[in-house]
């Protein structure tokens, strides 16, 4: 039996084990029904073009339904207005329209009756203001999110090993760097899965607004720079989070003990989600391997990096994951069988107890 | 040559602590030994080098001669003192997993596993979580873990601790088998009582130093004294004036006394019989506790 075998038959395990489990299996359907959720919800809130009622024959009637608005004929358009039935009237006053409305005028009304002034776009595929807030808070929370949840089962199913001394069978059977590398795929494969579901639940649910259409072809450069970032920065993390589950005895310190990794991840996060209006910043982040996987696709997305710069990028966080894999196969080798306490990441550094079988 | 498994002057030490120390002995094909030792005394250690999850720093490990390889190890059977299998998997399910682990292919995995579980006693809790499993039951699933590959040698860390003693039979009996077989295992126990009835052969380590190895009946002639037990009718105080004998303990009638070398035991017994009837007399046999403390000290 060759390693690859090997960590088949690991990573195989650790998703039947993860595929039964309530827990995952409800968060991911919460995430799902939340991703349709938010999509789909603010064209259901809008309600659609507004309804507006005018008196029989009125001479705004045609404009109205030009808008492509609900245009309702009554004799008094008022009391429909008061009513609840309308959303606006609109009245002539002297030859000139006035729209009657309960608390606020709908902007939908108001622009079909104004006369709008000519546009010239310099740069027609800027990105709205709105999705240049809303997508990077995206990449990074999506990134946090699964490096953080999936990153943390890891290391607790690594600890549960050690606790249960599952472990000891386990490196007498197979080398350890399968059980590594077969932990850190399956929590690839899960995340990679669910991000995947979400991602398509929202562009689903995008389908019903009507921005969809713009935003998408925006999108869609970044996503896919998205996706290579993101399993790497996934392998680098999780194999460090692998370390970490090693060094603990007991399921209960994980917490503890994985500070150092969780402040990893989750610096990078702020970092992005508050400075990434700051070309500067944003440009030292999409280098810098653990903010990489969300700063440079957000880059890529504003259009601020050059054609190669991702290139760049993703070769340094190559570089940083197999470093991560190495140090985390050396920790975890390092501690996997010492039971008396907490082992420190300098001692199981220093002392590889186990044989590198 | 029976010594299937050879370990020649293994050293290992632990930062400055030495844990083992020149440690040397064999385990022959088809016998049982057993592995004795107080608590930290290298039992453990030792057996983590045998399975090769832990390097020797000097010494060599051989199966029949040649060193120990990858895919030799792969197929050892091993049982760690501490109890460890997934507590939320069915036993079958990682009785399975463990077995395509070392090797096994599907078919003769399931095969064994079923046969192992009913062989143990298991087969109507095969599908049930480990952790609904009482105790004892959950030790049998152990032991199956241990012998779902087939292995062609068994190292078992202290197998019979915490098992009611139908269970140790049970396990005794399948392990009986694998010896039949001419699988040699080891394993080590507290349990003096346990060793002596079921092992072969012996191994005490002391101090991460082999104290002394040998089957039951050489251990106990060597380390037997030219002691003797004498039980007779009358007061058997007059041994006390005896040429040679040094009483160790009077009680009326029983007296237990060591014989100076080169004393012929059958005089005593002579002069006893003289002196009226004898009812017992005869060498004592050291105990494996008394034997285990002599050489441990």
């Amino acid at each position: 039996m060759n390693l690859l075998d090997a960590v088949r038959l690991v990573a195989a395990r650790e998703l039947k084990v993860k595929l039964r489990d309530k827990t995952f299996l409800f968060s991911t359907l919460f995430f799902l029904l939340l991703a349709a959720a938010l999509t789909i919800l603010p064209a259901v809130l809008s309600g659609g073009p507004s309804t507006v009622a005018v008196a029989q024959s009125s001479p705004y009637e045609g404009r109205l339904r030009d808008s492509g608005l609900k245009v309702k004929v009554a004799e008094d358009p008022e009391r429909l207005v008061r009513d609840g039935d309308a959303d606006a009237a609109v009245v002539d006053k002297g030859a000139r329209p006035e729209v009657l409305a309960m608390k606020s005028a709908p902007d939908d009304v108001v622009r079909a009756l104004s006369a709008a002034p000519e546009v010239r776009l310099l740069n027609p595929d800027a990105v709205d203001a709105f999705a240049m807030y809303l997508v990077p808070f995206l990449f990074a929370l999506v990134f946090f999110f699964t490096s953080l949840t999936f990153g943390l089962q890891i290391a607790q199913s690594v600890t549960e090993e050690k606790q249960t001394r599952m472990a000891e069978i386990l490196v007498a059977a197979v080398p350890v760097r399968a059980l590594l590398i077969g932990k850190v795929a399956a929590g690839g494969i899960l995340a990679l899965a669910q991000v995947a579901l979400i991602a398509v639940a929202s562009v689903a649910g995008a389908q019903f607004t009507d921005d969809a259409g713009n935003l998408l072809p925006l999108l869609a450069p970044a996503m896919s720079w998205f996706v290579p970032f993101f399993v790497l920065g996934f392998i680098m993390l999780a194999s460090l989070w692998a370390a970490v589950g090693a060094l603990v005895n007991r399921v209960e310190d994980v917490n503890t003990a994985s500070m150092p990794v969780q402040l990893a991840v989750m610096l990078p996060f702020f970092l992005v989600m508050f400075l990434n209006s700051n070309p500067v910043t944003m440009r030292v982040l999409s280098y810098v391997p653990l903010s990489a996987p969300t700063a440079m696709p957000v880059r890529l997305f504003s259009g601020d990096a050059a054609g190669w710069e991702p290139f760049v990028a993703l070769a340094l966080l190559a570089l940083a994951t197999a470093g991560a894999l190495l140090v985390g196969a050396r920790i975890y080798e390092g501690s996997l069988l010492r039971t008396n306490g907490r082992t420190s990441w300098a001692t199981a550094w220093r002392d590889r107890e186990l044989r590198g079988v | 040559m029976s010594d299937a498994l050879q370990l020649k002057g293994v050293d290992r030490r632990f930062g400055d602590r030495q844990v083992l120390t020149d440690v040397t002995f064999d385990v022959g094909a088809g016998r049982m030994t057993g592995f004795v030792g107080a608590n930290g005394a290298g039992k453990t250690t030792t057996m983590r080098i045998i399975l090769g999850v832990l390097a020797a720093d000097a010494g060599t490990v051989t199966w029949h001669g040649a060193p120990l390889t990858k895919d030799d190890r792969r197929r050892i059977g091993y049982m760690p003192e501490e109890r460890g299998l997934y507590p939320k998997m069915s036993v079958r399910e990682q009785l399975i997993y463990l077995g395509r682990l070392h090797g096994l292919s599907p078919e003769r995995v399931r095969r064994n596993v079923t046969d192992l579980l009913d062989r143990l006693g298991l087969g109507a809790r095969a599908d049930d979580q480990l952790q609904q499993l009482s105790l004892g039951n959950q030790q049998r699933a152990q032991i199956a873990a241990a012998l779902v590959h087939d292995p062609m040698l068994l190292v078992l860390d202290e197998p019979f601790s915490g098992l009611d003693p139908l269970a140790v039979d049970v396990v005794v009996a399948v392990l009986r088998e694998r010896t039949a077989a001419g699988v040699p295992v080891l394993f080590s126990s507290h349990q003096l009582d346990v060793v002596e009835r079921l092992c072969d052969e012996l191994v005490i380590i002391g101090a991460g130093r082999i104290r002394a190895t040998g089957t039951r009946t050489e251990l106990r002639a060597s380390f037997a004294q030219p002691r003797y037990e004498l039980h007779v009718d009358g007061d058997a105080g007059w041994l006390r004036d005896q040429p040679g004998v040094t009483l160790l303990d009077l009680d009326g009638d029983r007296a237990v006394f060591d014989l100076a070398e080169g004393a012929d035991d059958q005089l005593v017994l002579r002069e006893a019989l003289s002196r009226g009837p004898v009812r017992s007399f005869g060498p004592v046999v050291p105990s494996l506790a008394e034997i285990f403390r002599e050489v441990t000290q």
